[in-house]
C-alpha cells in the first residue's frame, strides 16, 4: 500500500525528469550544430572583410595581374597569380616526392609488415605529424637549405625545392595512415583469390590491392595536398619569400625565391593597418586559400564517403 | 629463383625503402636537433627571460605563455568539442543535418590555420576587442584545436558497447541518466587521450596565434587574460628568421627548438601508453 501511495504523489520537482533529458539533447543539438556555424562563420567572415579590396582594386586585376606590390609609392598593385603559382609550385613538388613514398610505405604497412612491426611503425609515423611546423621551417633553414645550396651550387638554398621537400614530410604522415586505412579495408577475399591463381604476394598488391583501394589513395594524396597548400610556417621560412613572379621553368624557379599565398598573409598582415585596402586585399588571399583547401577537401570526402560505401 | 620471386624481392624492397626515408626524416629532425641543442639547455635557460636583446639567458617567459595559452585552449575546445561528439555518437540520428555536421567537421580540419588566424583577427582582436592577448589567441586555437577534439572524442564513445546503453534504458534511466552513468565513465579516459594529442600540436602552432596575441619579446609572464604573451613556436620563429643576429642566437633558436619537440614528443608518448594500456584492459 504504502508504494502505491509514494507513486500517487511523487515528491514534487521544479522540472519533470523528461523535461530536463529533453533540455539536456537540445544543448548537445546547439552545440553540434556549433560547428556548422564556425565553418560557415568563417566564410561569410572572409568573404565580408575581402569585399571592400574590391572596391579600389579591380577583381579582373587581382586574379589575373602577375604584380603584388601593395606598399609601391607609385601605384599599388594587386595581383595573386606571383602566389598562387609558388603555392602550386611548391604544392606539386611536395606532392611528388610524398605521393610514391606514402603509397610505398603505405603498402608495405598493410601487406608487408608483420603486425609486431606495423604496430612500432604506425605509432612513429604518426609521431612525424606531431612535428611542430615551425620545427620543420626551422630545420629548413639549417638543414635541408645548406644541403640544397651544396648539391645545385647555389649561395641560398631557401626556395622551392626546399619548401617541396619539408612539406612531403608534413603531407607524408597524411597520405600513409589514409592510404593504409584504404588499403586495409579492401576484402581479405580479394588476397586470396589473386593468390589462389598463382599470382605472388607483390603481384597481388601491386595489380589487385592497389587499384582496389585506388580511390581511396587519391582521397589519401588530396588530403595530403590540401594540407601542403595550407601550410603556413614551414613554407614562410624555407621558401625565402621574394614577392615577385616566379620565372625560368623549371629548373631556375625551383630553385628561386618564392612566396605562397599563405606565407604572404603572415608576413604583411603583421604590417599593414587595420581596415586599409592591403588589409582587405590579404584577407581576399585568405578567401581564395580557403575556397581551394575547402573544394580540395570537400573533394576527397565524397570519394572516400563512396569508397566506405563500396567496402562496407 | 623465378622471375617472379626476384620481382617481389625488388618489389617488397622498394617498399622498405619508401618506409626507411619517412623514418630517415624522423631521425633526421630529432637527432639534430637533440645534438645541437642539448648543450644549451640549462636550469637557467628554462627558468630565466630572454636578456640582452634576447641573444644570452632563457625561454621561460615562453614557455609560462605557451602553457597559459593551451590551458585556455583546453577550456574552450574541451567542453564544446565532447559536447559535439556526445551529440553525434548518442542522440543524432543519420539525417541529412547529421551529414552536414559530420561534413563539417571534416573541413574544418582541413582549415589552413592561418585561415583561423583572420578569423582571430576579426571576431576576438576587433569585434569582440579582446585586443591582441591571450585570450584572442587561447579562443582562435580553441576553435581551431575543435575538429580534433571531437574527432578524437567520438572515436572514444564508439568504442562503449551498446549493451551498457541498453541496459541501463532498460532499466528506465533516461536518455541522459544513461550517458552520464554509463557511458561517459567508461569514454572519458579515451576522450582525453585524443585530446591531449589535440592540445599538443595546438601548443605547437604557431600561424594562428602570430596576429591574435603572440609577442615578439617580453621580459615578464603575462599577469591576465588581457596580456600579450610570448609563445615557445613563435619564439622559435623569430630566433630562426626575425631577429638581428640570427647566426649568434642559432644556439638559443637550438635549445628553443628542442623544448618544443621534447614536449610535443613526451605528450605523444604518454598519450600512445594511454591509448595501449585502455586497448589492453579492453580486451582483458
Amino acid at each position: 500500500m504504502k508504494a502505491i501511495a509514494l507513486t500517487d504523489n511523487p515528491p514534487k520537482r521544479l522540472f519533470s525528469t523528461a523535461f530536463k533529458d529533453k533540455c539536456v539533447h537540445a544543448v548537445f543539438f546547439i552545440n553540434g550544430m556549433l560547428v556548422v556555424l564556425l565553418l560557415g562563420g568563417i566564410f561569410l567572415l572572409l568573404i565580408q572583410t575581402s569585399i571592400p579590396a574590391f572596391q579600389e582594386v579591380s577583381i579582373v586585376e587581382f586574379l589575373t595581374s602577375t604584380n603584388w606590390n601593395p606598399t609601391s609609392y607609385v601605384k599599388a598593385s594587386y595581383g595573386i597569380i606571383p602566389m598562387l603559382v609558388s603555392t602550386f609550385m611548391v604544392t606539386v613538388g611536395a606532392l611528388a616526392i610524398a605521393i610514391p613514398i606514402g603509397i610505398g610505405a603505405a603498402a608495405y604497412l598493410s601487406d608487408v609488415a608483420s603486425p609486431r612491426v606495423r604496430e612500432i611503425l604506425k605509432p612513429t609515423i604518426e609521431m612525424l605529424a606531431a612535428v611542430p611546423s615551425v620545427v620543420i621551417g626551422f630545420l629548413g633553414i639549417v638543414f635541408v637549405g645548406p644541403l640544397i645550396a651544396k648539391f645545385f651550387n647555389i649561395y641560398n638554398g631557401l626556395n622551392a625545392i626546399n619548401g617541396s621537400v619539408l612539406l612531403a614530410v608534413m603531407a607524408l604522415p597524411t597520405i600513409i595512415s589514409i592510404s593504409e586505412d584504404a588499403l586495409s579495408s579492401v576484402p581479405y577475399s580479394y588476397d586470396q583469390a589473386s593468390l589462389a591463381l598463382g599470382a605472388t604476394k607483390w603481384q597481388t598488391v601491386i595489380r589487385v590491392k592497389i587499384p582496389a583501394a585506388l580511390s581511396g589513395i587519391i582521397a589519401a594524396c588530396m588530403l595530403g595536398m590540401g594540407r601542403a597548400i595550407g601550410e603556413t610556417m614551414t613554407v614562410l621560412m624555407a621558401t625565402g619569400c621574394a614577392p615577385a613572379m616566379p620565372e625560368g621553368f623549371p629548373f631556375e624557379a625551383f630553385l628561386g625565391s618564392v612566396r605562397t599565398l599563405t606565407s604572404s598573409i603572415a608576413i604583411e598582415l603583421g604590417e599593414v593597418a587595420y581596415n586599409t585596402t592591403h588589409y582587405y586585399a590579404l584577407f581576399a588571399l585568405g578567401l581564395v586559400l580557403f575556397v581551394i583547401t575547402f573544394v580540395i577537401n570537400l573533394i576527397s570526402d565524397i570519394i572516400l564517403h563512396n569508397f566506405e560505401k563500396v567496402h562496407r | 629463383m623465378k622471375a617472379r620471386q626476384w620481382q617481389q624481392l625488388i618489389g617488397f624492397g622498394t617498399l622498405k625503402i619508401c618506409v626507411a626515408f619517412v623514418l630517415l626524416a624522423l631521425i633526421i629532425i630529432a637527432w639534430d636537433i637533440y645534438s645541437k641543442g642539448h648543450s644549451v639547455i640549462t636550469w637557467e635557460f628554462l627558468t630565466a627571460a630572454p636578456r640582452n636583446g634576447m641573444t644570452e639567458g632563457g625561454i621561460y617567459p615562453a614557455i609560462v605563455g605557451t602553457f597559459y595559452v593551451t590551458v585556455l585552449t583546453a577550456i574552450i575546445s574541451i567542453p564544446l568539442g565532447m559536447g559535439c561528439a556526445i551529440y553525434l555518437n548518442e542522440y543524432a540520428k543519420d539525417t541529412a543535418l547529421t551529414r552536414i555536421i559530420r561534413m563539417a567537421i571534416r573541413n574544418l580540419s582541413g582549415v589552413p590555420s592561418i585561415v583561423y588566424g583572420l578569423f582571430g583577427v576579426v571576431v576576438f582582436v576587433q569585434i569582440l576587442a579582446f585586443d591582441t592577448s591571450i585570450l584572442s589567441a587561447g579562443m582562435t586555437l580553441g576553435m581551431m584545436t575543435l575538429p580534433w577534439v571531437i574527432t578524437s572524442s567520438e572515436e572514444a564513445l564508439k568504442t562503449v558497447p551498446q549493451a551498457y546503453r541498453d541496459a541501463s534504458l532498460a532499466l528506465g534511466a533516461t536518455k541522459w541518466q544513461t550517458i552520464w552513468t554509463n557511458v561517459l565513465p567508461y569514454a572519458v579516459p579515451g576522450m582525453l587521450t585524443g585530446t591531449i594529442l589535440g592540445l599538443a600540436r595546438a601548443a605547437g602552432e604557431t600561424a594562428p596565434i602570430l596576429f591574435t596575441g603572440a609577442a615578439f619579446f617580453l621580459p615578464f609572464v603575462p599577469k591576465s587574460l588581457s596580456d600579450q604573451f610570448m609563445a615557445l613556436p613563435y619564439h622559435l620563429y623569430i630566433m630562426s628568421t626575425q631577429h638581428h643576429a640570427i647566426a649568434k642566437v642559432r644556439p638559443l633558436a637550438y635549445g628553443t627548438a628542442l623544448v618544443l619537440i621534447g614536449l610535443v614528443f613526451i605528450i605523444n608518448l604518454v598519450a600512445f601508453v594511454i591509448r595501449y594500456q585502455l586497448r589492453k584492459t579492453k580486451l582483458e
